[in-house]
């Protein structure tokens, strides 16, 4: 019986043992684990740190991949302490800098220079951490981004209409005058107040009258407007959009625009950009976009881009003096000689789709290189000069492409969508103002969705809204609408419509033309008052695939819109801006005004007054003169009055 | 008496009719003389389209009418133009046995005043006939139904028909001694537009004198029926505002109906002094202007009520012809509904003073402000001035003929009480001078 419970004993305790021991060493192997685990990753980080460093200059592709891993050791270092003389980056610069210009002859003899730079920054200004090393970053741009939390910025002033059915479409849409959007980050509260302060700093960064933006021609699109950056939520809560149709852009604006550049204009694609030149021309649109992007196609790291792009179209007989021959030195009086030396990529495109054989126009010098993009829905074709080579420059160290025609035979392919817009009806009473929207493609129907933003002083009445496709009543399917509210804000109209194939729309709304204070007015009240551009938003059935792979490297030109889908493409059109007269009162007789109303009240207060206070009584004659005179005379005699 | 009516109601139901089927409908709907941004019909389709795209119609600034109205029209939409000669022919026959009613008192009190021997010798001539007095109401109601200036109103579908439909029925109710139901149709007037809020006061004296209770603040009876009078027009008032407010869920009607009235932001020309005005007001002054402006609208209640205390229908006229002139936005249908009662005081002829003239000024400037405004704003040959100083005219010609008839009312009182020939002390024959 003792030897039994001696056995059962010894067993328990051999038990306890055993499991204390699987205990102990398993708590042994965890911690080995970790320790291994930070051993590994300040190596991991290290090598990534320092391999950047090394090939970033020639690959820029790479850089991106080794992105992740470096985003992980940061994470790790704020989690573990990790000795500092393992993590310790050598300085590396997260951001790059790419330039193009792309050329596009176009039919009418004009041509169509289109610049565009690109800064991509691997940076994270959206978490509240402080930014304060500026390297290629416009640094006066990366403080207001990250003191108004903005998560994307669009801006354009454009000097002219873009012509779309002599044109085509062009790269980047803008508006006639100054256009802003913003998407504030959720974690701004007021956002009004912010959206304010945003555009004062705005117009003192580019010598704007963007501080005229307030709520009366600010709206909050519904649908038109969605980010073109990566994004968490589209509530158009955080959105504001607002245009300036009557802006005037000239060398004010260039001057800061070009400051923001990191070679500025003395050298790159950037000396071209000569504002005698410039602003000599039939439509200049400069603009700054910026958003945040992926990296890679799972998007685990975010960077910020900006973009600023400039287009112009120099005119064949003002700039050319009639003759179809283009030359840089003849659109911008100046020659390339090198790229800017922060440039990644520096490349002149010229769009040669139309002239595969050259019967067309002539390219000279001739370049090798070519290059194939799907631009707009269309697969064209690019002759491209490297800046970078310093074979592109030939002997004479310096590059003058020169486009000279052949024939002036040949026909543009008719822009799919596009939409003009006017006001119908006279007198100064009401009026109507019209929309017309052309679906060109020959079988295919889409949908457009319509952005109208209407001052509050012209009252739209929304129930004349008509919508009209080939003589038949075509109803939009989504109707956003917000009223205006008397000097407060503007009427929004957003409207998706579906076209059909080969078929012009047209969209009619009535509107009534308010009589205003005369302090209301514009120093020129008979010019008449600027309605903002309809903007048009709309997937373009795409003849060709598209890429959707956005992070694949392209030229800038065609990424500028991302696509979701493969089978169309995105383009947005703007009409052109309205110009609608009110009635006026007359400026030179506020007083006048003020002492006759007056006077028409006083007259009716008067006869009422008098007819309250005084009671009928029967009328004494007057003495005359004499008489009183001879009764004042007697009354000091002491003698009875006459 | 009945046949006549009839008659007239059908002219005056097929001159509208056929106006409303005619091109010239669209164009007078357009007018601003006689749609004002409140009443003008187009506004009113434009809340319900508002409504119905899921938009509240007093989120925007071009919907001004009440929330009544809306929903009256969200059912009656598609028979208005039934709706608006419906409320013209209410408001005529309203009017017509109201002022039945009111000649009736007034020839009973009249009869009352000779046998108690009140009236002097010489002012036979001035003692009403029952034949003279017999074709007034007709007269009232033709001046109604067949005046240009409610023709205009009705084919323009203008709101301002329906409230002078409401307050006609106020008028009648009050000549016919119904306190509850007066109350009722002055709170829904007050609702529609404020200012009638002045008819208070001579529902009031009308009221007690129905009911004899003396004008003496000294007495309870007095205190008790104002109260009682009061709590019946708030009470209905309050619930009216309250029902306004479930059938919408909020309160954005306030601001946007009575502040829109108060405040005038709305500068599109009408007949009414305000418009230009503001328009050419200086900033600062701006409030100053506004309230003196408003306030003189409601400021000549008590003067009048203590000057007409025993004659508070022509104190309701006097009143409605106020309101009309001095309003924030009025508009012809407003005038309209006061000249209704001009037969009302048709013996008061022989002591208007300039009646040919204002009547010539008020026709002229009828004519002229379809002339001006398209001088101005289609043909732009002239500019706002012009049609400013139509309706500077228009409104002097109104407040001349308003006062004159205040002055006429008032002399012929004054003779009823001291004789019609007044003679001097010295025996020759006296004039009679307001001192």
């Amino acid at each position: 019986m003792a030897a039994y419970r001696c056995l059962r004993c010894a067993w328990l305790l051999l038990v306890f043992i055993s499991s204390w021991y699987v205990v102990v060493s398993g708590e042994e192997t965890t911690q080995g684990d970790d320790r291994v685990s930070v051993a590994d990753n300040p190596q991991i980080a290290a090598d990534t740190a320092e391999q950047p460093s090394e090939e970033r200059r020639w690959e820029a592709t790479q850089v991106d991949k080794a992105v992740p891993d470096d985003a992980a050791a940061a994470a790790h270092k704020q989690d573990f302490p990790v000795p500092d003389s393992v993590l310790t980056p050598t300085p590396q610069f997260k951001d790059t800098f790419k330039e193009e210009l792309v050329i596009r002859p176009l039919h009418s003899g004009d041509i169509y220079a289109s610049f565009q730079f690109r800064t991509v920054w691997e940076t994270d200004f959206t978490r509240g951490s402080k930014v304060s090393h500026y390297r290629l970053f416009p640094k006066s741009l990366g403080q207001v981004i990250s003191k108004f939390s903005v998560q994307e910025l669009h801006i354009s002033f454009t000097q002219g209409y873009w012509r779309t059915m002599q044109w085509g479409q062009p790269y980047h849409p803008s508006p006639p005058g100054a256009e802003l959007w913003v998407w504030f980050q959720d974690t701004v509260t007021d956002v009004d107040a912010t959206w304010k302060e945003l555009t004062n700093v705005l117009s003192g960064i580019f010598c704007a009258s963007l501080n005229f933006i307030d709520s009366t021609n600010t709206v909050r699109p519904s649908a038109s407007f969605k980010p073109l950056g990566i994004a968490n939520g589209t509530d158009h809560r955080f959105l504001r959009y607002a245009t300036l149709p009557r802006e005037i852009v000239c060398t004010e604006n260039l001057t800061p625009w070009k400051k923001l550049l990191p070679c500025g204009s003395k050298a790159g694609l950037a000396v071209l950009l000569k504002s005698e030149k410039l602003f000599h021309s039939s439509f200049h649109s400069q603009a700054v976009h910026i958003r945040p992007v992926c990296q890679d196609p799972q998007c685990k790291t975010m960077s910020l881009e900006l973009r600023q792009t400039l287009n112009v179209v120099f005119d064949l007989h003002t700039s050319g003096q009639g003759k179809r021959e283009w030359s840089l030195f003849k659109m911008f009086s100046r020659t390339l000689t090198e790229a800017c030396p922060l440039a990644a990529s520096s490349k002149i495109y010229i769009d040669i789709t139309d002239n595969p054989q050259e019967e067309q126009f002539e390219v000279s010098p001739a370049t090798p290189l070519l290059s194939q993009a799907v631009v707009l829905g269309d697969r064209r074709t690019f002759s491209v000069y490297d800046l970078t080579q310093q074979v592109t420059f030939g002997t004479v160290r310096s590059l003058n492409v020169l486009i000279r025609w052949k024939s002036t035979e040949g026909d543009m392919l008719r822009p799919l969508l596009h939409a003009e817009r006017y006001v119908a009806g006279y007198g100064l009473q009401t009026g109507e103002i019209h929309t017309l929207m052309y679906n060109n493609h020959p079988f295919r129907s889409f949908p457009v969705l319509l952005l109208d933003s209407v001052p509050w002083y012209l009252r739209l009445y929304v129930h004349t809204l008509t919508v009209t496709s080939k003589g038949k009543d075509n109803k939009p399917s989504y109707i956003h609408y917000e009223p205006s509210k008397d000097r407060v804000r503007p009427h929004l109209l957003e409207m998706l419509v579906q076209l059909p194939p080969h078929s012009v729309t047209e969209i009619t709304v009535q509107f009534e033309r308010a009589l205003l204070k005369w302090t209301e007015y514009t120093p020129d009240p008979n010019h008449g008052f600027y309605v903002g551009s309809s903007v048009i938003s709309a997937l373009v059935p795409s003849t060709v695939a598209i890429n959707t792979n956005i992070t694949e490297e392209q030229p800038l030109f065609s990424t500028f819109f991302p696509c979701k889908e493969e089978s169309s493409y995105f383009v947005r059109v703007y009409t052109e801006p309205l110009l609608v007269n009110l009635p006026t009162p007359d400026f030179s007789m506020p007083y006048n005004v003020i002492c006759l109303t007056c006077t028409v009240v006083a007259v009716g207060y008067g006869s009422l007054y008098n007819l309250l206070t005084r009671s009928f009584q029967i009328e004494e004659p007057n003495p005359g003169l004499a008489k009183r005179i001879a009764n004042i005379i007697r009354k000091m005699r002491g003698v009875p009055p006459l | 008496m009945a046949a006549p009516l009839t008659l007239l109601l059908i002219v005056a139901v097929t001159i509208r009719a056929a106006l409303n089927r005619s091109s010239l409908a669209e164009l007078i709907a357009e007018r601003v003389e006689v749609v004002s941004p409140i009443t003008a019909w187009k506004r009113v389709i434009e809340g319900l389209a508002l409504l119905d795209l899921g938009v509240s119609p007093y989120s925007g600034d071009v919907f001004h009418e009440t929330p009544l109205i809306i929903y009256l029209f969200h059912f009656l939409v598609d028979y208005a133009e039934i709706t608006f000669m419906l409320a013209d022919v209410i408001t005529a026959v309203a009017l017509y046995t109201a002022v039945k009613d009111y000649n009736k008192q007034v020839f009973r009190k009249q009869k009352f005043s000779l046998e108690a021997d009140r009236y002097p010798a010489d002012c036979r001539e001035l003692i009403r006939s029952p034949k003279e007095m017999y074709y007034i109401p007709l007269k009232v109601a033709m001046f109604y139904l067949l005046n240009p200036f409610t023709i205009l109103s009705c084919v323009a579908k203008s709101t301002c028909g329906l409230n002078n439909a409401v307050i006609a029925l106020f008028v009648l109710t009050t000549i016919k001694g119904n306190v509850l139901l007066s109350a009722i149709f002055l709170c829904l007037a007050t609702y529609q537009s404020i200012y009638p809020l002045t008819l208070c006061a001579p529902a009031m004296l009308y009221l007690m004198q129905h009911q004899y209770i003396p004008v003496n603040f000294w007495r309870a009876s007095f205190w008790w029926f104002v109260v009682q009078y009061l709590f019946m027009y708030l009470g209905s008032l309050f619930v009216i505002v309250c029902l306004s407010f479930f059938l919408l869920g909020s309160w954005d009607y306030l601001p946007s109906v009575y502040g829109f009235i108060l405040s005038v932001p709305d500068l599109t020309p009408n007949i009414g002094l305000f418009w230009y005005f503001f328009a050419e007001m200086f900033e600062h002054f701006r409030l100053f202007f506004l309230c003196v402006f408003q306030i003189n609208v409601f400021f000549y209640t008590i003067p009048l009520c203590i000057k007409l205390k025993d004659h508070p229908v022509f104190l309701m006229f006097m009143q409605l012809a106020v309101i009309s002139i001095f309003k924030s936005y009025p508009t012809v249908g407003d005038t309209a509904l006061y000249l209704a009662f001009l037969p009302v005081w048709s013996h008061l002829h022989r002591f208007l003073r300039n009646i040919f003239l204002v009547s010539c000024v008020l026709l002229a400037c009828s004519a002229l402000f379809p002339v001006l405004w398209h001088l101005w704003i289609y043909a732009g040959s002239a500019n706002s001035n012009f049609y400013y100083a139509i309706t500077l005219l228009f409104n002097v010609a109104q407040i001349l003929l308003v006062s004159d008839y205040f002055y006429a009312f008032l002399r012929r009182e004054h003779h009823l009480t001291y004789g019609l020939y007044l003679k001097k002390k010295d025996g020759s024959e006296a004039t009679l001078v307001l001192k």
